[in-house]
């Protein structure tokens, strides 16, 4: 544990990784592959090897990532310019002409004649942002205040947890939707459809860190009660050590376990969001506001216009919580 | 422990004040009501004159102050849209959603009790895995999509339960159950399922992770070690000894629930208090918005009191901290 | 799809059935629910719509809404600020108690008083005399030649029974330490009585015994419940836990009708659908044009206008269900210009009006659009934006609840907004409405104009307007009404789009009749044994 403190220290005196030293000694020059070679050796990486679940989960997140992040140039054609999109294309059938145009769509278009396939790509990219923008936001400031409540206790405590019962008073929901009807109330008209996926982002965020405070602190409080905490207090090391180096790991579990469901839920409160008539602006479709778009058509029988983003959305879900089991596990030293 | 729950008392006091200035400073951003009150002929000078009369022109602190004085007597004032008492409107839709909202909790708890035990103690096996795929996608997809193919499926193509509704009811007092009629409980099914689903499977994933967890503890080692049977180490200790996160979210999903059934309620007509508020935001009813959010903060506050109670129960070790800290 | 032929065999149903036999249950549902059983209190279109099964006015409309005679068997213009109306006599309220002059007055002061949101419905009526018990007189302060245009949605109260419950006040939520009896207890003459009502879950009515007419429906119970979920609603019809169901969305007719058992009705509706454009300031709030306000230049007006596929938008978007209008009122709607053509659909002569007009690359511009109120709304605004941007121009769309769009873009919210669609359907079913609300300058000391939300204005056609309020010549009038049309077409004042259509669905068995006003009357509705 007192070596893991030393470590801490060491990168700041590091040369960074890759700035190219013509002077630098041989065994600096090594050490980018040194790392590599540390990481493929390791646990983690180990243990990714062998699980197929978690390699697939992997490919497939990945695939999402470059697909969104590549959407311009991937994509058949530009969803979100209006401009470009011909009306009479609506509604056509995956793999099938057009009746008024003639043209063929891989996966079907949608109400706007927006290609299918196309929006799927460019609205995983604001799936993906909305959706892992505001886990990380919770996640951080949960944990954070879960953690100085938890270990903390006394006034800290009482304070973070009362503001958690304010918060928790109003479902998730309901916070966005509030959130969203002030910032829409104080930004000017001009912005909002710019600014709209960061006030989500923020609602969002806001809406669910109290789900991380709250597992945070009820394992701190246990956790701190234990003898090598205790150890830990009596050799005198700082409060926020203790909190980082050996209250925080035991915590990775259940929040993990929030986190990986957390996403995916971003991005369904999102969808919902849409569904009660606030959030990314229309011309602009998420994953979620193609789902919700596509429901009104399911039965009609066009059901290509919900269904690929359905699929895309549980494709997307599944295999960052699947990732997230593997890691939870992977992490979890008593488990290896 | 009078003490503490005194104390807890007093700070839900303060915090149920606080939902109420929140709630109710929010409520000017989220339309105008006069809009929903009058039909599109009625002249502008008939709109400001209700504008005057409803107090909405009055200066914010002054709204807020006479909220809270009448809040406090149980007086939220008249429904915009219902133009009957709010509590009386509330009071009519509560009984739907507690009997939804308590019929899910089972439904999730103990499904997934069950499901998270049954996948950590056959971690490998290929059921296991295929529910935890499986409970995944159920979430992956929005509560509303899941409703509605729900309803496709049963309602509309086999036609085995109602499409909408609470079916027919039964009057005990003021409280109106569908659980006393086969109608009344056919009818709660789908949305039960639709809004138990998701607490399902956080349950379940729960369950499992920390049962995996406490499975591997040396003192279940040693129980085993002792001879102990398999039944014994893991519902005696194991699953004892996964309760603390489980309570601590379980309680936190109730509230929600009563929270998250308000896409539940929506997307089955469900006659409850989240319909009932996606109504008021509709029609911009300022009195049943305010007095929903009061009264779900009610709620959290309560829940929140009980979990914390609960993990005096279940983990003596708090009773230690509780006493050192105050 | 069958349009109308529903009610067609309905009739014929009415006559073949003179006495039904069976018990016959009728259950419906609506997007919304029914909010206040006070004729009252509100002047929405299906409040009332439901109440006219309860409740009866002076006169009622029949389903090709021809003024019918209802509780006034006759009426005549005896002086021309003057109108007599000989009231039907023997007729009882459900409660039994007799139908007088007194209640009429009783109404008319009830509807006119503070709280009620009705009382436009008898515009310039200055007093209502009682001549004898089964005569009344409305006075008025000039002549209107449609003073009877709305009064089958004026319902009349018994006096009696009002006073005695303490409901002869309005409903309203002013005065927030009461109970509105009349809230939730309807006592009218019409041909059903409300059994049991519980706001937003189910409202049960059964047919009155004693009324006046003879019943052309054979339903013994009418069960209404609101859904609000439009695939839930399609769903408890397929299912066959509902009779009828509407709205019907536009994609669902044809599953509804393919379905076996059920129907989709269709017809269209007197809600024309538009877009406006600021034209009152001198710089738009949301554009990038500045010191200027393009909509000022009737050529951006008319590129706007002629920018638009209606037919792509009727086709796809509408799916077929909607009639594109080159007219602000529908054909329906009394002064309708059968005249007026749409300009045609032009996107290069669009562009070459624009660059005329000094804005060869376009320009941006904000666009208001409710997501919840009308058939469709937000897609048609994202089509019309995408059309838009086809001659230059950049649309930002920005589509809300209707609570929050009403609060921007109506008066109380100071007319924020550039460009905006709207719909608007006459209670009236008469051109004047319209003219008065939509087209004429904006003043505050008339109300006219409180619905001009681009602020367009014109001296010719307010005087127009002006003249079609007094002038009591159907020809005159019909020819001032198309004079006042045509010059609204001429300046491109509004884009109107189209009429929407009604959208219903029935079971299979039920007769019913369809209104282009989209109210639905139980009374011509019958369920085959």
């Amino acid at each position: 544990m007192a070596d893991d403190t030393h470590l801490d220290h060491r990168p700041s005196s590091e040369p960074p990784i890759y700035a190219p030293k013509a002077s630098a000694a041989m065994i600096e020059a090594q050490e980018p592959a040194g790392r590599w070679r540390r990481a493929w050796d390791s646990d983690i990486a180990y243990s990714f090897r062998r699980s197929p679940v978690a390699v697939v989960s992997a490919v497939i997140t990945l695939i999402f990532f470059i697909g969104a992040l590549f959407a311009p140039w991937l994509a058949p054609q530009n969803p979100f310019d209006p401009a470009s999109l011909n009306l009479m294309n609506g509604f056509t059938p995956p793999m099938t002409d057009n009746a008024f145009t003639g043209e063929q769509f891989l996966l079907g278009t949608d109400n706007q004649g927006r290609d299918i396939l196309s929006t799927i790509l460019y609205g995983s990219r604001i799936s993906l942002l909305v959706g892992f923008a505001s886990v990380i936001f919770a996640l951080i400031l949960g944990t954070v205040l879960g953690l100085l409540a938890g270990y903390l206790g006394g006034w800290l405590d009482s304070v973070i947890m009362r503001i958690a019962d304010v918060q928790l008073s109003f479902p998730a929901i309901l916070i966005a939707l509030l959130i969203f009807g002030v910032a829409r109330a104080m930004l000017p008209r001009d912005m909002q459809n710019d600014v709209a996926i960061y006030v989500l982002i923020v609602a969002i965020g806001l809406s669910n860190w109290v789900q991380y405070a709250r597992t945070v602190r009820g394992t701190t409080m246990v956790e701190k009660n234990k003898e090598y905490v205790h150890a830990a207090r009596l050799i005198g090391l700082h409060p926020f050590k203790i909190m980082v180096r050996h209250v925080l790991p035991n915590v990775t579990g259940p929040v993990l376990v929030i986190a990986t469901i957390g996403l995916a839920l971003a991005i369904i409160t999102e969808a919902t969001l849409s569904f009660l008539g606030v959030g990314v602006p229309p011309t602009q479709p998420s994953l979620g506001t193609m789902i919700q778009v596509g429901q009104d058509y399911l039965f009609s029988g066009e059901w290509w216009i919900t269904f690929f983003p359905g699929l895309a959305l549980v494709l997307l879900a599944l295999s960052v919580n699947l990732l997230g089991d593997w890691l939870r596990d992977a992490l979890n030293p008593k488990l290896r | 422990m009078a003490a503490f729950v005194i104390r807890r008392l007093i700070q839900s006091v303060l915090v149920m004040l606080v939902v109420a200035f929140v709630a109710f400073s929010l409520f000017n951003f989220v339309g105008d009501p006069i809009n929903n009150m009058v039909g599109q002929e009625t002249s502008l000078a008939e709109r400001e004159e209700m504008r005057q009369d409803l107090g909405l022109d009055d200066p914010f602190p002054v709204q807020f102050a006479r909220f809270v004085g009448n809040a406090v007597q149980f007086n939220f004032g008249l429904s915009f849209r219902r133009q009957a008492p709010v509590a009386e409107v509330i009071g009519e839709r509560l009984p739907a959603t507690l009997e939804l909202a308590a019929v899910s909790a089972v439904f999730a708890l103990v499904f997934g009790l069950a499901l998270g035990v049954y996948t950590a103690l056959r971690r490998d096996g290929w059921l296991a895995q295929a529910i935890m795929a499986g409970s995944l996608v159920g979430v992956s997809l929005p509560t509303f999509l899941i409703g509605i193919i729900l309803i496709w499926i049963f309602a509309v193509e086999l036609g085995w339960l109602p499409s909408f509704g609470r079916g027919e009811v039964v009057y005990i007092g003021w409280w109106s159950t569908g659980l006393l009629t086969v109608d009344g409980l056919k009818a709660l099914v789908l949305p039960a399922i639709t809004l138990g689903l998701f607490q399902l499977t956080l349950i379940m994933r729960l369950v499992r992770a920390e049962m995996l967890e406490v499975l591997r503890t040396d003192y279940i080692k040693f129980a085993r070690a002792r001879g102990l049977t398999n039944r014994v180490i893991n519902f005696g200790h194991a699953l004892k000894n996964t309760m603390v996160p489980v309570l601590t979210i379980t309680g936190l999903q109730l509230g929600s629930l009563i929270a998250f059934a308000i896409i539940t309620e929506t997307v089955f007509q469900w006659p409850g208090i989240g319909l009932l508020f996606i109504q008021s935001i509709q029609f911009v009813d300022i009195p049943v918005m305010s007095a929903y959010l009061v009264m779900i903060s009610l709620f959290f506050v309560v829940i929140n009191l009980v979990v914390d109670l609960l993990y005096y129960v279940v983990d003596p070790r708090l009773r230690v901290e509780r006493a050192a800290h105050g | 799809m069958r349009i109308r032929t529903a009610f067609m065999t309905g009739v014929a149903a009415a006559i073949l059935a003179v006495t039904p036999a069976s018990a016959e249950t009728f259950r419906f549902a609506f997007q919304g629910p029914l909010n206040s059983l006070d004729p009252h209190s509100l002047n929405e279109t299906f409040q009332l719509g439901f109440l006219g099964n309860i409740y009866e006015g002076l006169t009622r409309r029949g389903t090709d809404l021809a003024i019918q005679p209802s509780l006034a068997e006759s009426w005549e213009i005896v002086e021309p600020n003057r109108w007599r109306f000989h009231l039907r006599e023997g007729v009882t309220f459900h409660n039994g108690n007799p139908f007088t002059a007194d209640d009429v007055i009783f109404s008319y002061e009830r509807a006119t008083s503070e709280g009620s949101d009705v009382g436009q419905k008898m515009p310039g009526v200055v007093a209502v005399e009682r001549v004898d018990d089964y005569t009344v007189d409305f006075v008025t302060d000039g002549p209107n030649p449609i003073l009877t245009a709305e009064f089958d949605t004026w319902y009349i109260m018994d006096q009696e029974w009002a006073v005695e419950n303490g409901a002869d006040v309005v409903t309203n939520v002013a005065e927030a330490d009461r109970e509105f009896f009349a809230n939730r207890n309807a006592n009218g003459t019409n041909a059903f009585m409300i059994q049991e009502h519980q706001s937003d879950v189910r409202t049960i009515a059964v047919p009155n015994p004693d009324w006046w007419d003879e019943a052309e429906h054979n339903l013994t119970e009418v069960i209404f419940q609101p859904i609000q979920s439009d695939a839930t609603r399609v769903a408890a019809l397929l299912s066959g836990e509902m009779d009828l169901v509407y709205p019907v969305p536009l994609q669902d007719q044809q599953r509804v009708d393919e379905n076996d058992g059920t129907t989709a009705l269709t017809g269209p509706e007197l809600r024309t659908i538009f877009l406006g454009m600021d034209q009152a300031r001198d710089e738009l709030l949301y554009s990038n044009v500045e010191g200027a306000n393009p909509f000022h230049d009737r050529r951006v007006r008319l590129a706007f206008y002629q920018a638009l596929d209606v037919d792509a938008i009727q086709q796809v978007v509408m799916r077929g269900a909607s009639t594109p209008s080159a007219s602000m009122v529908a054909p329906g709607i009394n002064g309708f210009p059968t005249d007026l053509e749409r300009y045609p659909y032009d996107p290069d002569a669009a562009r070459a009006l624009l660059e005329e007009a000094g804005y060869p690359d376009g320009f941006e511009v904000q666009m208001n659009c409710p997501n919840d109120r009308y058939v469709n709304d937000e897609a048609i605004c994202q089509a019309v934006v995408g059309m838009l941007g086809r001659i230059g121009v950049t649309v930002n769309l920005l589509a809300e609840p209707r609570s929050v769009y009403f609060g921007r873009v109506l008066a109380q919210g100071g007319y924020d907004t550039s460009f905006y669609l709207l719909g608007w359907s006459p209670g009236s079913i008469d051109s004047y409405n319209p003219l008065y609300n939509l087209v004429q300058t904006r003043n505050t000391d008339t109300g006219s104009g409180t619905f001009n939300l681009g602020g367009f204005s014109d001296a010719e056609i307010d005087q127009l307007a002006n003249e079609v309020l007094v002038e009591t010549d159907p020809d005159a009038r019909g020819d001032l009404i198309n004079q006042a049309w045509q010059r609204l077409h001429d300046e491109v004042g509004y884009l109107p789009l189209h009429q929407q259509a009604l959208s219903w669905g029935v079971a299979d068995g039920v007769n019913v009749a369809q209104r282009a006003d989209n109210v639905f009357r139980w009374r011509h509705t019958t369920i085959d044994n």
